[in-house]
């Protein structure tokens, strides 16, 4: 079987449990690009790990360009030029590109210091030959995400790679950025690279894959030709049925304005302004998104709306009523509902029944607690049964079962049912559906539009632009804590939330009276928005 | 997962479309290991036999009759004395005085523990206990009845007070408790010392005699054991661990502390008024110490003691509390099995047995018990990365 790059035959990693990998069997060939499609959970990143020298498998043999292989660990595979961009990112900040790149096989110079600038001049030409627009002597903190990840090739490269596995590369970029990566891909196969791209993303793979190798809870499913397998084929192996990718709702009939978010700053873990100045409305029946990449303000405006963290400044008024000062409680009392973006952190008391779960924010109420502050256990319980059949959560033990026995999409229904439960005027929902299943992802949108359609406001925080932009009625693009642009779903195109999310408010203007036409980062605190 | 299914690889597209419940239930399916590590009875019980196991192969190792060993313990438990066919009440008694200080404070500790609290400072709390209740006994009002119950709330006062502070250092400030409570054991044991010698008459060593109004003898209970040192302290005990049943099983204050020392911050996401737990709960942790202070000073001393050193059962009150499991019964339990062991202490070394044989014991039953935690801590983990490779928790 020459011609292949990587042949793992019948692989199976077995974790104590469970099989994460039964009898997988991947072969990518030389110099082309092969998509490994499942979803999270499907035991992607452990083949890769086994095949990176982190796991060891449990069965099945390694093939490295026909010959076997034994990859103990990380340097074993460098040695076998095989390279991986992992999903969090491994730099030194403070560090120059060059710096990191070399950290660990510094390069010496007759005198026995670093050869700093030779590793430059190489670094630099390795840039140039892929297109990758790299200056050498950046430091990591003050480059862009995008370019972080590019040093992450770079630093693959460096050691001499010819075969390199992206783990999910795109979840932390933004549309631009997914597009000149997907460049990059080409080149780099252009220049004689193999590649192993995993995502869940069909696009994705539908854009630079020539073969993609689908699993499904640990199986291998199959290999196909992406040219002439459909998106909808590829969702259907890798999910097990068929499946609907956009979401069935009506036009929202929006009414009057709930959540009213005004010159709101919220300080972040660093001490910085993590939201400078934000502006914000959610009105009644609509489904506000919050689109932009990870860290720019969105985890601090949720802890801020919900009362999780202090604020600086600013006011939030829900329904006309401040609750910048409220307790948490207050906050619940009026009318917030609140979908954590950690459900095991923040959602749910792990080591709790689910019923006790389910009441965990009106167990001093009656009738679980009485005016003496005893609780109804009885009442708890027939809660739980109500709710688990109103929302299908399947869990063994009915109302009696630990949450942390449960799985992950019915612990997120079961927060859903919760918060859905308080009948809450305004709904804050923070990456509903990560790390979940298509069949719970369906649900859980379904549920969301519903609370939409009974006349709730709804705001949503999603790093799924895709989620975004199919559930939401208006987007608004989130850059370094402030909102760069508001646009109507309807007429939303992913390339210009995109560039708002990148920060470019004057890309938005056309269309929305939120926007303004200010250049980004020329004027940090908001003093002077509209 | 799934390893009958396994024949099914390589499905073609649309034909692999049955299942559709997410992958993540099978973390649901326990082992039988799981099952039976759950049971934290269960394990307790293993435990201590696992304990009194080591304890005898040690005492036939140093040469001596383990038999004489459980005829000791025996005759804790019962009065009944083998050797010589005698039977005689007062061990019984002895047996739960000595439990008696050690259950207040193993639910002290499991009180906070409960809260996701670590209460070392019991001894502290336990020695607040002891100085407010030798005042009250010797400047309080000497009403039959009223005087030692006088005594014993300004037991219960201080030791909530002196466990309430540390409560709220760590919640207004975030002090570790762990820290706080192991200084104030010590400012606790010399601001007794100090106070205590400022009474007229007191040398270093001791008070004056209580009035016996303020004792808490109980001659029914005395006369019962044939004349143990057994008293009023028992029915306190009672009460006690009624009471800590309750407030954690029974109430809303209970549900709260529960949330929020299984998940602090989810009850806090929740509404739950956190730093308000963390205060109640080392308060009510350290009004239980301070009973047990109040319960020793007054049930098993006719005088106010000048402290020459730790009594160490709030130390002690952490391994009952660890082998009770937090809970009401489970410590009283435990609570029962660490008084035997002590006090069967002078039976054995009357049978040539080593008397440390029973602190050697106790101390197994505790690393065996911590091992448990470390296996659970390891079982855990697996389930997170059960968790994690079965796609339940986070992005890959």
């Amino acid at each position: 079987m020459d011609g292949y790059a990587i042949e793992m035959i019948e692989v199976t990693k077995i974790f104590p449990g469970v099989v994460a990998n039964d009898k997988v069997t991947l072969r990518v060939k030389d110099k082309e690009i092969h998509a490994l499609l499942g979803e999270n959970g499907a035991g992607k990143s452990t083949l890769m790990s086994v095949l990176f020298g982190l796991y060891d498998p449990d069965g099945g043999t390694i093939l490295v360009r026909g010959k076997e292989a034994k990859i103990r660990d990380p340097n074993e595979a460098t040695a076998h030029g095989i390279g991986m961009v992992h999903q969090h990112f491994k730099l030194v900040h403070n560090y120059t590109v060059t710096e990191n790149i070399i950290l660990g096989m510094e390069p010496r110079n007759k005198s026995g210091s670093v050869d700093l600038s030779g590793a430059e001049a190489r670094v630099a030409e390795l840039s140039d030959r892929y297109g990758l627009s790299v200056n050498p002597k950046d430091k990591i903190e003050s480059i862009t995400v995008g370019m972080q990840q590019r040093v992450e090739i770079l630093k693959i490269l460096y050691r001499n790679a010819d075969i390199l596995i992206f783990d999910e590369p795109t979840a932390v970029l933004t549309p631009q950025e997914i597009d000149e990566l997907m460049d990059i891909l080409k080149r780099l196969k252009a220049e004689g690279k193999t590649i192993i791209l995993i995502t869940h993303k069909l696009k994705e793979i539908k854009e630079v894959a020539e073969r993609c190798t689908v699993l499904r809870r640990g199986r291998y499913i199959g290999t196909v030709d992406v040219a002439s397998t459909s998106e909808e084929e590829m969702a259907e192996m890798m999910v097990g049925r068929a499946v609907k990718f956009k979401i069935d709702k009506a036009p929202a009939k929006p009414g009057k304005v709930v959540l009213k978010i005004e010159g709101l700053t919220v300080s972040g873990s660093k001490g910085q302004d993590a939201v400078r100045g934000l502006d914000l409305e959610v009105r009644e029946g609509e489904i506000v998104g919050v689109a932009g990449v990870d860290g720019n303000g969105q985890g601090e405006l949720i802890q801020a709306i919900t009362g999780l963290t202090q604020i600086k400044s600013g006011r939030i008024l829900l329904e006309g009523r401040d609750l910048a000062k409220c307790s948490i409680k207050e906050r619940i009392e009026a009318g917030m509902g609140h979908v954590p973006e950690d459900r095991h952190k923040h959602g749910l008391v792990l080591d709790f029944r689910l019923d006790e779960n389910l009441v965990l924010k009106t167990y001093y109420k009656a009738p679980f607690s009485n005016a003496q502050g005893l609780l109804d256990f009885g009442a708890m319980a027939e809660k739980g049964r109500d709710l688990i059949g109103q929302y299908d959560i399947r869990a063994g033990e009915g109302p009696a079962t630990k949450a942390r026995n449960m799985s992950g999409g019915n612990q997120q229904k079961a927060i859903i049912a919760r918060e859905i439960d308080l009948s809450p005027r305004l709904l804050v929902v923070a990456q509903p559906t990560r790390g979940l299943d298509v069949g719970a992802i369906e649900y859980i949108h379904k549920r969301i539009v519903a609370e939409r359609d009974k006349g709730r406001a709804v705001l949503l925080i999603s790093f799924e632009l895709d989620e975004v932009m199919n559930l939401c009625d208006r987007i608004a693009a989130i850059s370094k804590g402030e909102i760069v642009g508001i646009v109507e779903a309807a007429d939303a195109d992913e390339r210009r939330i995109g560039a708002m999310m990148a920060g470019h408010r004057g890309t938005a203007v056309n269309g929305s009276a939120d926007t303004h036409a200010k250049a980004a980062d020329s004027n940090p605190v908001a003093g002077g928005k509209a | 997962m799934s390893r009958k299914e396994k024949g099914s690889t390589g499905n073609k597209p649309g034909t692999g479309s049955a299942a559709s419940t997410g992958g993540a239930t099978e973390i649901a399916k326990k082992s039988a290991l799981d099952a039976f590590m759950s049971s934290n009875g269960a394990i307790s019980v293993l435990v201590v036999l696992l304990g009194f196991i080591c304890g005898t192969i040690l005492v036939i190792a140093v040469g001596r009759n383990p038999a004489n060993m459980y005829t000791a313990l025996l005759q804790t438990l019962t009065g009944w004395d083998v050797n010589r066919g005698v039977w005689n009440a007062r061990y019984i008694g002895e047996w739960f005085t000595a439990a008696m200080p050690l259950i207040l404070c193993g639910l002290s500790m499991g009180f906070a523990a409960r809260t996701g609290l670590f209460n070392i400072g019991a001894e502290g709390q336990y020695i607040a206990g002891i100085t407010a209740a030798q005042f009250v006994a010797l400047y309080g009002p000497q009403v039959l009845g009223l005087h030692w119950a006088l005594a014993l709330l300004a037991a219960a006062i201080a030791g909530a007070f002196w466990g309430g502070i540390v409560g709220w250092l760590k919640a207004r400030y975030a002090v570790s408790e762990v820290v706080a409570t192991i200084m104030f054991n010590y400012v606790a044991y010399f601001l007794s010392r100090f106070l205590t010698q400022l009474i007229p008459a007191a040398n270093t060593y001791r008070t004056p005699n209580f009035p016996q109004t303020a004792r808490l003898k109980n001659l029914f209970l005395e006369k019962l054991t044939n004349g143990s040192r057994l008293n009023t302290g028992l029915f306190v005990v009672i009460i006690c661990v009624f009471i800590y049943w309750f407030i954690i099983e029974r109430t809303r204050l209970g549900f709260e502390l529960r949330a929020t020392g299984l998940n602090k911050e989810a009850a806090r996401c929740s509404g739950i008024k956190v730093t308000r737990s963390i205060v109640i709960s080392m308060a009510v942790a350290g009004m239980f110490a301070g009973l047990a202070g109040a319960v020793v000073s007054l049930g098993s001393f006719s005088y106010g003691r000048v402290l020459g050193g730790l009594d160490n059962y709030g130390f002690n009150g952490i391994a009952v509390a660890l082998v009770g499991n937090s809970t009401a019964i489970g410590t009283a339990l435990s609570g029962l099995l660490f008084g035997m062991l002590a006090s069967a202490q002078p039976l054995m070394q009357s049978r040539q047995i080593p008397k440390e044989i029973t602190w050697i014991i106790s101390g197994l039953v505790v690393v065996f018990i911590s091992l448990r935690a470390g296996f659970k801590m390891l079982m855990d983990w697996r389930a997170k990365r059960i968790a994690r490779e079965k796609g339940g928790e986070r992005d890959e």
